[in-house]
């Protein structure tokens, strides 16, 4: 069991950033919504995403596993850069783990067929090998009790746990988390916060869009603020609450933090 | 904090309890309770009675009381000759029967379909049983090794069986064989034209659509008399298919097209957070479809593919147009016989086939009506 807690294999080039985006931007129509884009994660960084609605925060963690494409730039996820090319992208999502605001469980399946259905029908595993895995990231989530259910059986804060075990049990490099508490009912925002923090405690590179500050503090490496489609700060938490050097993330936090 | 709440009057000051629904004899004293309850609900209960009684009464009259249940011949059945009013003529679906069956398959052949029908119904009833086991082995039975059995079968030339010729089929055969294939061939060719008809590729896309509109532009009648009458003309000189075969086909393609659209519709009620979840698991396109969306989707549209099967079972009866002849076929063909010539023949006639087909159509439907309850997993248990 220890074996799978290992974070990410011996990848070609393990020593290369996790995550580069060069120059890109993208348009829905004459709508500008990512500018001149420039990050680079490290392997093992946290990253939390906040800024106001409509500034881009969700358009960029979506192109990070190309469920969004891009007009101008480039994306290259553990290496690997995201092109046109379908083999290419499915290579960097299988090591890309996401989990989405309104979970985006598969209903028909249990929650152990979630978390099964693609290390059995993506990484060719062995069913009883894939089930023994989602056991174990169930039990990390604490919900190992609720694997024969079906996600509408379950509240807000399970379902979620589940997609994060069900993204946990691809064994993925880096995990993007888009707004994954802003659908959920207040008191089930903790429980899921708490997963969060455990799995960074592990050392996953996690790139998270979310508003909540406190996590963002307690976990991250570099706090972004994304407003008009740019980037519009990139700092360490510390500076960048305390000391915040933009007018823009003055205003934001001053509207967040009241 | 209920009770230090200061109490509103959009809130129910007690929780209301949930309703139960009585069972046995307390169900029946309540709904008797419902239907005479009042002036306006005892008038309106006692007119549909009678409504229900007039429809009722002279039917079962029909069928049952004034019916003749044994006799040799048509004499048995005229009023003149029994001297009390007829109902419906038995003795002569029971001389026919075999007849409706099998239309004019050899007599000694006829195991061979009995063969066929046992053997389907040994694989169908324990596919439609949702504990009992081996559900992959049954299926790939049923919808793999039986056609294949049932072809060796019923047509022969080989192991032995002489050949029978598909002309000589008839009856409740040709229902079966053209409800069969036309379900089971063209469920799996609806769903890739449905998934085809919404792909992002402009040829495919357009190739469907095509294809959907102009089987669904054409009325069945049409394509059954150009399968079977104008295509021969087209293909070259010694290539011959099977008149039987052209027909399927034919109904193949008509019902591919409609039920596409139903399932369509299903396709289209999947949230686009489905196809994301997949993606972003690493599925490819034909494992989102096959393993998350198309489930979901055909779950969604039960109602209307059994719609469609229904009707695909009922409209297989359009065949005598092309001289095939289907269980009304048969029955309607056996009316010219001269030794059952009674007023009362074609109503029996039809009374049969009525019974047969509703009796098949509504087990489908309620069958359906389980299924759907017991794939919904919407419900929070």
């Amino acid at each position: 069991m220890t074996q799978i807690d290992t974070p990410p294999r011996n990848a070609p080039d393990s020593s290369g950033p996790a995550v580069e985006m060069i120059d890109v931007n993208k348009w829905y129509g004459q709508f500008h919504v990512l500018r001149d884009i420039n990050l680079t994660i490290r392997r093992g960084e946290r990253i939390v995403i906040c800024g106001p609605s409509g500034g881009g925060k969700s358009t960029l963690i979506r192109c990070i596993n190309r469920l969004e494409e891009w007009q101008t730039g480039r994306v290259i996820v553990g290496g690997v850069e995201l092109t046109g090319d379908l083999k290419r992208i499915d290579e960097v999502r299988r090591d890309t783990g996401m989990v989405f605001q309104h979970f985006n469980l598969f209903p028909h399946l249990t929650v152990m067929q979630n978390c099964t259905l693609a290390p059995i029908w993506v990484r060719k595993m062995p069913k009883r090998e894939a089930e023994e895995i989602a056991r174990h990231y169930l039990a990390r989530v604490q919900i190992p009790e609720q694997a024969d259910k079906y996600p509408n059986q379950l509240s807000g804060g399970q379902q979620q746990r589940v997609a994060i075990a069900r993204a946990l049990c691809m064994n993925p490099r880096i995990m993007l988390f888009d707004e994954p508490t802003s659908a959920l009912d207040p008191e089930m925002v903790k429980e899921v916060l708490d997963t969060m923090v455990s799995l960074a405690g592990d050392g996953m590179t996690m790139v998270v869009v979310s508003h909540e500050m406190g996590f963002a503090r307690q976990v991250a490496d570099r706090m972004i603020l994304m407003d008009a489609g740019q980037i519009v700060e990139a700092r360490p938490p510390a500076e960048f609450f305390e000391n915040p050097r933009h007018e823009r993330t003055k205003q934001f936090l001053a509207q967040i933090l009241r | 904090m209920s009770s230090a709440a200061p109490e509103r009057s959009y809130v129910s000051p007690a929780p209301i309890a949930p309703r139960v629904r009585p069972r046995g004899a307390a169900r029946w004293r309540t709904v008797l309770s419902r239907l005479f309850a009042g002036p306006l609900n005892i008038v309106v209960t006692l007119l549909s009675a009678a409504v229900l009684a007039t429809l009722l009464w002279p039917t079962l009259r029909f069928l049952v009381w004034d019916a003749v249940w044994d006799g040799a011949s048509r004499v048995d059945c005229l009023e003149e000759a029994v001297g009390r009013p007829i109902g419906a003529c038995w003795p002569f679906i029971a001389a026919r029967f075999d007849q409706f069956m099998y239309g004019f398959y050899p007599e000694f052949q006829r195991w061979r379909v009995n063969t066929v029908y046992w053997a389907g119904l040994l694989l169908l009833i324990p596919l439609l049983i949702p504990s009992a086991p081996f559900k992959r082995l049954n299926a790939l039975g049923f919808f793999v090794v039986y056609p294949a059995f049932a072809y060796v079968m019923l047509v022969g030339g080989r192991f032995g069986l002489p050949f029978v010729e598909t002309r000589v089929w008839g009856g409740m055969l040709i229902t079966l064989v053209l409800t069969y294939v036309g379900i089971v061939a063209s469920l799996p060719l609806a769903i890739l034209l449905a998934l085809g008809r919404r792909s992002n590729l402009p040829i495919i896309s357009s190739m469907t659509i095509v294809f959907i509109e102009f089987w669904r532009g054409v009325p069945l009648i049409t394509v059954l008399f150009f399968a079977t009458y104008m295509l021969p003309f087209f293909l070259p000189g010694d290539w011959s298919i099977d008149a039987l075969v052209r027909v399927l086909i034919g109904v193949t393609l008509f019902s591919a097209a409609y039920l596409a659209e139903v399932i369509r519709g299903g396709l289209q009620a999947i949230p686009r957070g489905q196809f994301e979840g997949a993606a972003a698991l690493g599925l490819g396109y034909w494992k989102t479809m096959g393993l998350v969306v198309v489930p979901q989707a055909l779950k969604h549209v039960i109602p209307g593919l059994v719609n469609s099967f229904i009707a695909l079972f009922k409209d297989t009866t359009l065949v005598l147009i092309v001289s095939i002849f289907d269980l009304l076929g048969q029955i309607r063909s056996a009316f010219a016989d001269p030794n059952w010539a009674t007023p009362v023949t074609v109503l029996t006639g039809f009374a049969f086939a009525g019974i047969i087909y509703f009796v098949v159509s509504f087990a489908m439907s309620r069958y359906a009506l389980f299924m759907e309850r017991r794939l919904n997993t919407d419900i929070r248990l």
